[in-house]
């Protein structure tokens, strides 16, 4: 059971079931200039997220998502919830997501840089799975997808 | 089978003596894809250590004995499912002999195969009908098919239990109605649909009718002209046979009117640098080198399914799909897709685990040696008829034993306390 525990840390099921930042969506009609929304969807299990951020990357930091799916894909998004909030769009997109990104690539040899990946570093496990690299990858290609819709310009 | 029998059956697949992660295997996903018997796998390479040659071309000892393997195939296979030997067409699986059809009438529709392949041209005001139970196989290139012809697609639901709702099969299967393509066996619910009762309405309207005979081919006793379908699409994998090897059954007449799809070599009889005349079926649906070793181990599992009898067969997986439709509904917090009357299923049980997605079951079960496929099973529309995304399913086949029910079993009731959500 050791490899199920490595995959399954505490603080990964903690955030499946607690998740920072999941609500309604707020889709506004019509979509403003700015406004980032992205959907993802894992094909061969279904899991969906949607992210939505801005309008523009002054107020990216106030974002939310939905979605459902497994554990892994859930608390991911948590995490890179409360990453965002913390780091602000530009540090989250510019180090964060790269940072995470290496991790899961990583096949379990990476060393994660735990102070500025905090609780995603958990998912440390997860990239010695290669079956769930992407269910903790779905989220954070959705929010990176919103964010880089948040620089257009205001027309 | 008795526990000694079973035993011996298990024998002849090395697979299952291997361990996954220091756990003894219990293979739970022959609904996906079948272990293979040593008879399949000697097969294969006794063919190609032996016999190798092109078939249909050439004139050398080997191509004589290659060509004449190949045929001898196609007649057990044939004879296995119930079909005259050029009734049966090979194809790299059950999906591409789907689409052969679909597109065959589709071909058919833009004028292709002239007045003998009429009986497959749908447009506008025809309707092709389906069901919400579909493996995406046999729903998408009917999909295809309408909106390349503008027929209307309509599909038969499902009851609450993971039945056909048939109530108004009359009135969704009616004159327009030019295909009824169903499932035998739902891969997902393991629901034996009433096939009589379908093609009986079909019949009425002039429909033609075409069976995803997967899950039944490998697991029920089949006879195609019994059943009297006019298409049948089974895969060689899923009946201990190899991969890249499927089959199209059509009645003669049909095939032989059908415009094929793949064209080239091998499918003709005089080719002129204007037009082709093509061989008759099934001569006529294989164009190009064909898989002779995987359809030599395809005869191989056809004879080894054969010799024990697909009706003790189908009673030892009906005695394993009791055990696990009961197991599964003891443990708290699952629920179960399907029948709960276990008679009107094959050996397979889908279930969703309140509180822990399917993926985290499967990987729940694995971490104890416990096989089993999660997701959507190439059904979505089947989920989320009974809203969710994804489920968890649990398939049996000939060697499956008693001790992979316990070891799934046991497993299973720890999955909820482990994701925190055991009440």
């Amino acid at each position: 059971m050791t490899d199920l525990t490595q995959l399954y840390q505490q603080v990964i099921l903690d955030h499946a079931r607690e998740r920072s930042g999941a609500g309604t969506l707020l889709a506004p009609v019509p979509r403003p200039a700015g406004f980032g929304s992205s959907h993802q969807v894992n094909p061969t299990c279904g899991d969906e997220i949607t992210v939505e951020a801005g309008p523009g990357a002054d107020l990216a930091r106030e974002h939310r998502w939905e979605g459902a799916g497994c554990s892994i894909s859930m608390a991911s998004a948590s995490v890179a919830s409360e990453l965002l909030t913390e780091h602000g769009p530009q540090r989250f997109r510019e180090e964060v997501i790269p940072a995470f990104r290496a991790l899961m690539d990583s096949r379990g040899r990476g060393e994660p840089d735990e102070d500025l990946l905090e609780d995603a570093a958990a998912f440390h496990g997860v990239s010695r799975f290669p079956g769930r690299i992407k269910c903790a990858l779905l989220a954070w290609v959705a929010f990176e997808d919103a964010l880089a819709q948040t620089d257009t310009e205001k027309e | 089978m008795d526990s000694l029998e079973t035993a011996r059956v298990r024998g002849d697949f090395p697979l299952l003596e291997r361990t996954v992660g220091g756990h003894r295997l219990a293979y739970l996903d022959s609904g996906a894809t079948a272990q293979k018997p040593t008879c399949v796998i000697d097969a294969e390479q006794d063919f190609l250590t032996r016999s190798n040659a092109a078939v249909h071309r050439g004139a050398h000892t080997l191509a004589v004995e290659a060509t004449e393997v190949f045929e001898a195939s196609r007649e057990a296979v044939a004879r296995f499912v119930g079909a005259d030997t050029d009734e049966i067409v090979w194809t790299k699986n059950a999906t591409e002999a789907l689409n052969l059809v679909a597109y065959g009438f589709a071909n058919a529709s833009a004028g292709l195969g002239g007045a003998d392949a009429a009986r497959f041209r749908v447009g506008p005001g025809e309707t092709i009908v389906v069901t919400e139970m579909e493996h995406h196989a046999n729903l998408v290139p009917w999909q295809q098919l309408a909106a390349r012809t503008g027929a209307r697609l309509r599909w038969l639901p499902l009851t609450d239990d993971g039945r056909l709702d048939l109530s108004d099969l009359d009135a969704i299967v009616d004159e327009s109605t030019a295909v009824l393509a169903f499932t035998h066996v739902s891969n997902v619910l393991g629901t034996i649909n009433d096939a009589a009762r379908l093609v009986d309405r079909a019949r009425q309207v002039g429909a033609l009718t075409v069976l995803d005979a997967c899950q039944s081919a490998a697991h029920l006793p089949l006879d195609l002209h019994a059943l009297d379908v006019d298409f049948a699409a089974f895969s060689g994998h899923k009946m201990l046979g190899p991969t890249g090897i499927g089959a199209l059954y059509g009645r003669k007449e049909l095939l032989d009117a059908l415009p094929p799809v793949l064209t080239g070599g091998s499918m003709i009889t005089t080719v002129t640098l204007e037009e082709t005349q093509f061989l008759p079926a099934p001569q006529r649906f294989e164009a190009g080198t064909q898989p002779v070793a995987q359809i030599v181990g395809l005869a191989a599992a056809v004879d080894y399914l054969a010799e024990t009898g697909m009706e003790t067969v189908a009673a030892h997986e009906a005695a394993i799909g009791e055990a696990l439709l009961a197991g599964v509904r003891a443990v708290p917090g699952m629920r179960v897709l399907g029948p709960l009357d276990a008679s009107l299923r094959i050996g397979t049980v889908s279930f969703d685990v309140e509180g822990v997605h399917a993926h985290d079951v499967g990987q729940f079960l694995d971490a104890r040696g416990v096989a089993a496929r999660v997701g959507h099973h190439c059904a979505q529309p089947l989920h989320r008829r009974y809203g969710i995304t994804a489920s968890t399913r649990v398939s049996s086949a000939i060697y499956t034993d008693e001790q992979d029910v316990e070891q799934f079993l046991a497993a299973l009731a720890e999955v909820r306390a482990f994701f925190g959500v055991a009440a």
